[in-house]
């Protein structure tokens, strides 16, 4: 109650007796992050699959894992935040059609299962195999009981393991956007707030993980290569760059849309929403999200990345010097699209539904729904994501490659060919 | 002949007995249904059919003097945590100024009364208005509960089921009308029931029981006479934000302009 | 068929048999009776305690009080609201009493002056109105008529009284404009006072060749406010001027 009793001191103006206490709090601003990143990574890694953009190749497998590691994550804080988390199950028993949240637990499944889950055997199918060959111990049985005892490695397996794999990122690429959309489409289709209440709100949402996605993944990759003291493919880094800034220009226009409209139109809530944005939400939207989170990284990458022009950069700067640019532009925009989500979630809260006051949101240190607990879940993915990539390992050269021996040819071989499998033996 | 006489003479009297003693049993039973508050439909012996009823409830916002007494009884009759940041029901003070300021208080839910307005002079309008959960026909709280814990009975009433409720707080979130808390202890949403316990036996709402002045009034939508069908035929009504289309079932008389 | 898809057809299948499975057994038995919900719990809503009694209930046992009661002002004032909750007492009346509120503060809820109430609801200052007595001691709660007829309009008429007090109508007595008779004091609302009704009243100070004090305004009567009466413009209580 404490708590409570100190935020109704520091209300401004009049709001409905009940709306002191403060509902979604910071592990609710962490959902969407984390979905965000989902939907951003896979998005990257489509890229690679069904637009062909072969620059971005290294970054493919890293990506799926990266998705997966951070949508195992994701429920957590949703069902830390549940009044009753042991009764979450009733999502699946009794779901409401009606309710966009109801449809998050299908949703989810579906996109883990048949989207992410499912690619990621495909792809990986042959490689367990055959890493499984020259391994021992837990780890064997564990690549061995991750193939599902689908041993096949023809001519015709490893196509249809291709095919198939090509044809669940072309569903993935809707199912990634029905994935992170829908959280958009949770506070955008809230009449009751009309800081919430927009058509543009799924389509904002997508864009900014797509946006924190890419960023994301160009972090991990400028890590993961040098930790393993490997050579950083510019053309690769150059071409993640260029698409960041492609996807920031659209995120950016879209929010300045949002905020043009709602300055034109003047509905009733415009005064209470303008007091919102000058007084408490004037660092974390201005200064943070708008400024240093989308106009400086925009100005950074457009100078210094080859997105405006095919074969040079605007500002022309030595190869390190850019890769500690980017990284600096993905990292601010990291924080950037985590303030976009605070703003969202915690702002729509601040003012009153009397559009007569503004509250203040108190967020506790310790504690359930706490700063901690919101730090620890989001240090979680990066552990699994670890874990992960010591199972299977998503580099270039740790790939697993069926020798030409081995392949069953279907049908007589052309005589070179022959020859060529001969020579090898 | 006689014995027919003798019949239709004891008829008689004993018709004009029985009409002697109509007027007796008549009083005794007026004076029964004055001072025994036994339900109408209790005396039949029927179980409660929740479809034949739809409620309402009408608010006069001209005789409502802000006493508080409302918000008070609600809390007693439902355990309602006493601390200022749970209400299903709060009365709300509206003060404009010559300025055509509006300047809105509710403290601790009107229950103590309001203190003192700071200024007298250039006061254009004021007034109290109760406010509480307007069971709305298409209730955006019933619409966003993933898992069918508030629901709208058949009697059109909104309830929560507690031990159903997983407490997301979505519904909280998509009432417009600042309706619905979630209870310190149990974790789950609670709002205002009608009283539902009360009213599936014939009783008032506890708000509408303790009102002093009248200014709440409760009522079966279905029936075609009754304090609230009398509301709805003289007074001009208005809804809370009925540009959202929740289609509420608190109809308010003299609402002004600058309420929310 | 690939054997990929074999394979994954049976894990699929036997993860959906285990689902299908799990919700059969987990399922709320009441839960789709009604609608999307559980039906045990309207049984559970219905069943929860009573603790108001509701004031027909009281007439049972203390029947003069209530036929005096419902003869006189308060008669919309339940029972419960200064009494407190009376189920208890209803069902064990030898056990529990209720409270018999005699002290100053519960009358004031109510009855403090304060300009958001309607005007003609009678309000007093408690600082100043008899402050050491209970109200009890003029006033009978259950016959709430005032001891004597109130001198002052102010007394049901707080909110006009103040206003009209700081204006520059404060010399103004209420009946010069008003004509109250005394009965209204008494049954206010089936005797009311009068209102003028044309503007050759407000003229008899207002208008040009007026016999009234060199400060009051002056304005032409015939033409003033074209066709509007006085008080559709001004309001009488605190007259603005322009």
């Amino acid at each position: 109650m404490e708590p409570l009793a100190e935020i109704l001191k520091q209300v401004t103006g009049y709001i409905y007796p009940n709306e002191v206490e403060l509902h979604w709090s910071i592990l609710i601003v962490l959902y969407p992050y984390l979905t965000g990143l989902v939907a951003g990574a896979f998005i990257l890694a489509s890229l690679v699959r069904v637009f062909n953009v072969k620059e971005l190749q290294p970054t493919y497998r890293l990506s799926l894992l990266t998705a997966l590691a951070f949508l195992i994550v994701a429920p957590l804080p949703l069902l830390a935040h549940l009044g009753h988390p042991e009764r979450a199950l009733e999502m699946f028993l009794t779901p409401n059609v009606h309710s966009a949240m109801a449809m998050f637990g299908f949703v989810y499944a579906w996109y883990l299962t048949v989207v992410l889950l499912l690619e990621i055997w495909f792809d990986y199918r042959k490689d367990m195999i055959l890493w499984s060959e020259n391994e021992t111990g837990l780890r064997r049985w564990i690549h061995r009981i991750l193939t599902l005892g689908v041993f096949d490695l023809t001519a015709k397996a490893l196509r249809f393991d291709n095919n198939a794999g090509r044809i669940i990122t072309i569903v993935g690429i809707p199912s990634a956007f029905l994935l992170h959309g829908y959280v958009g489409f949770i506070f955008g289709s809230v009449k009751a707030n009309p800081w919430w209440s927009s058509v543009l709100m799924p389509i904002v949402f997508l864009f900014s993980a797509i946006v924190s996605g890419i960023a994301l993944m160009l972090l991990l990759y400028m890590f993961t290569t040098l930790v393993r003291s490997k050579q950083i493919n510019m053309a690769c880094l150059d071409k993640l760059a260029s698409f960041l800034f492609y996807a920031l220009i659209v995120d950016f226009s879209l929010e300045m849309l949002d905020f043009i409209h709602r300055l034109y139109e003047a509905e009733e809530s415009i005064r209470i929403l303008g007091q919102l944005v000058a007084s408490r939400l004037f660092i974390s939207l201005v200064i943070v999200q708008a400024l240093m989170g989308t106009i400086v990284p925009l100005i950074l990458l457009a100078s210094v990345s080859p997105a405006l022009h095919p074969r040079r950069a605007l500002v022309k700067v030595p190869d390190e010097l850019r890769r500690l640019l980017y990284a600096g532009a993905a990292v601010l925009i990291q924080i950037g699209i985590f303030s976009t989500r605070w703003n969202v979630v915690i702002g729509g809260q601040l003012f009153s539904k009397s559009l007569r006051g503004l509250t203040v949101y108190k967020m506790q240190l310790l504690g359930g729904e706490g700063l901690f607990v919101a730090g620890l879940l989001l240090l979680l993915p990066f552990v699994i994501l670890y874990v992960l990539i010591k199972l299977l390992p998503p580099w270039p050269d740790a790939e697993a490659h069926v020798p030409l021996a081995e392949i069953e040819p279907e049908g007589d071989l052309q005589p070179e060919v022959a020859a060529a499998i001969a020579s090898e033996a | 002949m006689e014995g027919g006489k003798d019949l239709k003479q004891a008829r008689t009297e004993s018709r004009r007995d029985f009409l002697k003693s109509w007027p007796i049993a008549g009083l005794a039973m007026l004076v029964g249904m004055k001072f025994k508050a036994v339900p109408l439909w209790a005396s039949t012996d029927a179980p409660y059919n929740a479809r034949e009823h739809k409620y309402g409830m009408g608010i006069d916002v001209a005789k409502c003097i802000g006493c508080g007494r409302c918000a008070e009884a609600c809390k007693n009759e439902n355990d309602v945590p006493r601390e200022p940041f749970y209400f299903r029901t709060w009365v709300e003070r509206y003060v404009i100024n010559s300025a055509g300021e509006t300047t809105v208080d509710s403290p601790n839910g009107g229950i103590d009364g309001f203190p003192p307005t700071t200024n007298e002079k250039g006061i254009l309008r004021t007034f109290f208005v109760p406010k509480l959960c307007n069971h709305c026909e298409d209730a955006p709280c019933v619409q966003v509960c993933p898992v069918g814990a508030t629901f709208t009975t058949e009697d059109g009433v909104v309830l929560v089921d507690k031990d159903y409720c997983v407490g997301c707080r979505y519904c909280v979130q998509a009432c417009p009308y600042g309706a619905r808390f979630v209870h310190p202890k149990t974790k789950t949403a609670e709002k205002c029931t009608f009283c539902y316990h009360r009213i599936t036996k014939g009783l008032q709402p506890a708000c509408v029981e303790v009102c002093p002045t009248g200014a709440r009034v409760f009522g079966d939508l279905k029936q075609r006479s009754s304090p609230l069908a009398r509301f709805q035929r003289f007074r001009k009504l208005h809804t809370l934000k009925p540009h959202l289309n929740t289609k509420p079932k608190v109809f308010y008389a003299d609402l002004d302009e600058e309420v929310r | 068929m690939p054997k990929q898809l074999t394979r994954l057809i049976i894990v699929f299948t036997v993860l959906a048999g285990g689902m299908l499975f799990a919700r059969h057994r987990l399922l709320p038995k009441t839960f789709g009776e009604r609608g999307h919900y559980r039906a045990a719990a309207v049984t559970y809503i219905q069943n929860l305690p009573v603790k108001y009694a509701g004031r027909e209930i009281c007439a049972g046992c203390h029947t003069e009080i209530v036929a005096s009661h419902s003869a006189n002002r308060h008669q919309s004032v339940s029972c419960e609201v200064c009494h407190g909750p009376a189920a208890a007492h209803t069902e064990s009346p030898g056990e529990v009493k209720l409270a018999k509120p005699n002290k100053r503060a519960g009358c004031p809820l109510c009855h403090r002056y304060d300009p958001s109430r309607p005007t003609g609801f009678p309000q007093i200052d408690p600082q100043t109105h008899n402050p050491m007595k209970p109200c009890i001691t003029c006033h009978n709660p259950h016959r709430p008529e005032t001891p004597h007829v109130p001198n002052e309009c102010s007394a049901c008429h707080g909110e006009i009284a103040r206003t009209k007090a700081v204006s520059r109508h404060a010399g103004l007595d209420c009946n010069q404009c008003h004509n109250a008779p005394v009965q209204h004091k008494v049954t206010p609302r089936t005797v009311h006072p009068e209102k003028p009704r044309t503007r050759l009243f407000c003229a008899k100070c207002h208008g040009k060749d007026a016999n009234s004090s060199k400060e009051i305004p002056r304005i032409d009567v015939d033409t003033h406010g074209g066709r509007y009466l006085c008080w559709q413009c001004h309001y009488p209580h605190m007259p603005e001027g322009t």
